[in-house]
C-alpha cells in the first residue's frame, strides 16, 4: 500500500485504471438501467414503483460502503500515517453523502405512492438520516480549517468515532422504533427478490460501485493537485516578487 | 489518577471564579423548556406527553452550549499547550477537564430538572427516574461533547460546527434517556433503559479521552 | 411507448427518482472534472513561475 504513497506513482496507477473502471461503470449502469426500466417485470403488489428500488437499495449499500471506506482511510491516516489516506477520505466524503441523500430522496419517492407518506420515522430511514448528518459533519470539518492537514486529521478522528457510533445509533434507533410501534409495518426492503429483479439490482449496485471507484480516483488526483498548488503558492509567496521567473521546485 | 484530580481541582477553581457560566447554562435550560407551554398551549395533557422529550432535548442543547468553554479559554491563553507538554498523559487531563465540566454544567441541569418536570406536568412517579437518567446521561453528554470541542478547536465557525458533529452522536443518549423516563411513567421496567445509558457512559469514558486527546494534539502543533 | 412513460400511473414518482439520481451523479462527476481541470491549469501556471492573475 505504501508503494502508492508516492503521488506520482499513484497518478500513474490511477490513470491506468481509470478508463477501465469508467468503462465498467457505463456498462453496468447502462445494462442496469435497461433491465431496471425496460426488461424487468413490474411487481405484482407495487407495480411500476418497484423500479425505484433499483436505485434506492444500491444507493443505500453505497452509503454504507463509502462510509466504511472513509473509516478505513481514516485509520490508514491516523495509525499508519499513509500520506494519500487523507486525500482519499476527502475525495470520498461528498460521494458518500450524495448516495445517502439519493437513498433518502428515492426512499421518499417510493414511500409516497406505496405507503401514502413522504416521510416516516421507521428505523431504517431514521438511521440513514443520521448517517447523512455524520457525512455532513465530516465534510464541514474537512473545510473548517485553513490548514488542510489539520482538517484532514480532525475529520479522520471524527470518522473513526463515527464508525464506532454507527452500530450504536442503529441499535438505539431500532430500540426506539420498537418502543414506539410505528402505525404500519413498513418494509422498505420491498418484495422478496425474484431473479428477474435481482439482475437489475446487482447491475445497478455494481454500476454505482464502479462509479464510486472511478470518481474517487479522479477526485484523489484533484486533491493531489490542490495540495501541490498550495505548496507552490507558499513557496512562491516566500520567494521573489511576482513576475520573476523561477525554476519549479 | 493524580493527574485527573489535579486537573479537576484546577478547573473547578477556575469555574468557581466565573459562576456566570454555570448559571447561563441552567438559565438556558429552564427558559428553553418554559417556552414550550407558550408554544403548544398550557393543556396538561399535551405538556405531559411531550415533557420527557422536551426536557431531554433542552438538556442536550444546554450541554452543547456549554462545550465552548471546555477548551477555548485554555487554548487562547496558552495553558492548553502547557498541559499537552506535561508528563501526565493528555488523556487523563482530558478526563479531569470533562469531569469538571460535568460538575459545573451537568449537575446544575440535574438539580433544575425537577422544577422543569413540574412545569411540564410530568407524572410524579417519573421524577426519580428522570434524575437518575440525567445523572447517567449528562456525563456522557460532556464526554461526547469534549470530542466535538477538541475537533473544532481553532476553527473560526466553531459553535455551529460543534453542534453538527455532536448532535448525531447525542441521539442514542437521548433515545435511551427518554425511554427510561417514559417507562417509569408507564409503570414498566426501567432497568434495561438505565443499563443502556450506563453502557453508553462506560463506552465513552475511555473512548472520549482518547479521541479528544488525539484531536487536541493535532490541534496544537 | 406512452405506457413506458406512464409507468403504470406512477410516472410522477419513478421518473423524478431516476432523474434526480442522474442529475446528482452526473453533476458530481462534472463538478469534480471541472475542479480537476482548473487545478491542473493552476498548477501548471504556478510551476512556470508565474502566479496567475488574481492569485495571492
Amino acid at each position: 500500500m505504501h508503494r502508492y504513497a508516492n503521488p506520482a506513482r499513484f497518478q500513474r496507477l490511477a490513470r491506468a485504471i481509470f478508463p477501465w473502471t469508467t468503462g465498467l461503470t457505463v456498462l453496468c449502469l447502462g445494462g442496469g438501467l435497461w433491465f431496471a426500466l425496460v426488461q424487468s417485470p413490474p411487481d405484482y403488489q407495487q407495480g411500476e414503483t418497484v423500479r425505484i428500488m433499483y436505485i434506492h437499495v444500491p444507493a443505500a449499500w453505497m452509503a454504507m460502503f463509502s462510509y466504511t471506506c472513509i473509516a478505513a482511510a481514516s485509520a490508514a491516516l491516523l495509525v499508519w500515517k499513509h500520506p494519500l489516506a487523507e486525500l482519499a477520505a476527502r475525495a470520498m466524503a461528498p460521494i458518500g453523502a450524495s448516495f445517502t441523500a439519493l437513498c433518502l430522496i428515492t426512499g421518499s419517492l417510493w414511500g409516497e405512492p406505496m405507503w401514502g407518506t413522504w416521510w416516516v420515522w421507521d428505523a431504517r430511514l431514521t438511521s440513514v438520516l443520521i448517517l447523512f448528518f455524520l457525512y455532513l459533519g465530516q465534510i464541514a470539518l474537512f473545510n473548517a480549517f485553513d490548514d488542510p492537514t489539520r482538517g484532514g486529521r480532525a475529520a479522520a478522528i471524527l470518522a473513526l468515532v463515527g464508525v464506532i457510533n454507527v452500530p450504536i445509533i442503529k441499535f438505539s434507533v431500532d430500540w426506539w422504533n420498537t418502543l414506539h410501534q410505528p402505525a404500519s409495518v413498513l418494509r422498505m426492503s420491498g418484495p422478496t427478490i425474484d431473479p428477474s429483479m435481482l439482475l437489475p439490482l446487482l447491475l445497478m449496485a455494481f454500476g454505482f460501485t464502479f462509479y464510486f471507484v472511478s470518481l474517487t480516483l479522479l477526485r484523489i488526483r484533484s486533491e493531489i493537485l490542490a495540495r501541490r498548488l498550495r505548496a507552490l503558492q507558499f513557496a512562491q509567496g516566500s520567494a521573489e516578487p511576482a513576475g520573476a521567473r523561477r525554476v519549479s521546485a | 489518577m493524580n493527574a485527573v484530580a489535579a486537573m479537576l481541582r484546577r478547573d473547578l477553581r477556575l469555574a468557581w471564579r466565573s459562576p456566570g457560566d454555570s448559571a447561563n447554562v441552567v438559565l438556558f435550560f429552564v427558559l428553553g423548556v418554559v417556552l414550550f407551554p407558550f408554544g403548544v398551549g398550557p393543556g396538561a395533557e399535551i405538556l405531559a406527553r411531550i415533557s420527557v422529550g422536551v426536557i431531554w432535548v433542552m438538556a442536550l442543547l444546554a450541554a452543547l452550549l456549554s462545550l465552548d468553554r471546555l477548551f477555548r479559554e485554555d487554548a487562547e491563553d496558552g495553558s492548553l499547550d502547557l498541559l499537552a507538554l506535561s508528563p501526565a498523559p493528555l488523556e487523563f487531563l482530558v478526563l479531569g477537564k470533562v469531569l469538571a465540566h460535568w460538575l459545573v454544567t451537568g449537575i446544575p441541569l440535574i438539580v433544575a430538572s425537577p422544577l422543569l418536570a413540574l412545569f411540564m406536568q410530568l407524572p410524579a412517579a417519573a421524577y426519580p427516574v428522570l434524575l437518575l437518567a440525567l445523572l447517567l446521561g449528562t456525563p456522557t453528554l460532556s464526554l461526547i461533547g469534549a470530542i466535538g470541542a477538541g475537533l473544532t478547536l481553532g476553527t473560526r465557525r466553531g459553535g455551529v460546527l460543534v453542534a453538527l458533529l455532536v448532535l448525531p452522536l447525542y441521539i442514542p443518549v437521548l433515545i435511551f434517556g427518554v425511554s427510561a423516563v417514559e417507562a417509569a411513567t408507564a409503570g414498566l421496567a426501567v432497568r434495561p433503559h438505565l443499563l443502556l445509558l450506563g453502557g453508553l457512559l462506560a463506552l465513552f469514558v475511555p473512548l472520549s479521552p482518547i479521541a479528544t486527546a488525539a484531536a487536541l494534539r493535532q490541534a496544537l502543533h | 411507448m406512452s405506457d413506458f412513460f406512464a409507468m403504470g400511473g406512477y410516472a410522477a414518482y419513478v421518473w423524478p427518482a431516476y432523474g434526480i439520481t442522474a442529475a446528482v451523479l452526473i453533476g458530481l462527476w462534472i463538478a469534480s472534472v471541472r475542479s480537476l481541470k482548473s487545478r491542473e491549469a493552476e498548477v501548471e501556471a504556478a510551476e512556470a513561475g508565474q502566479p496567475r492573475r488574481g492569485d495571492r
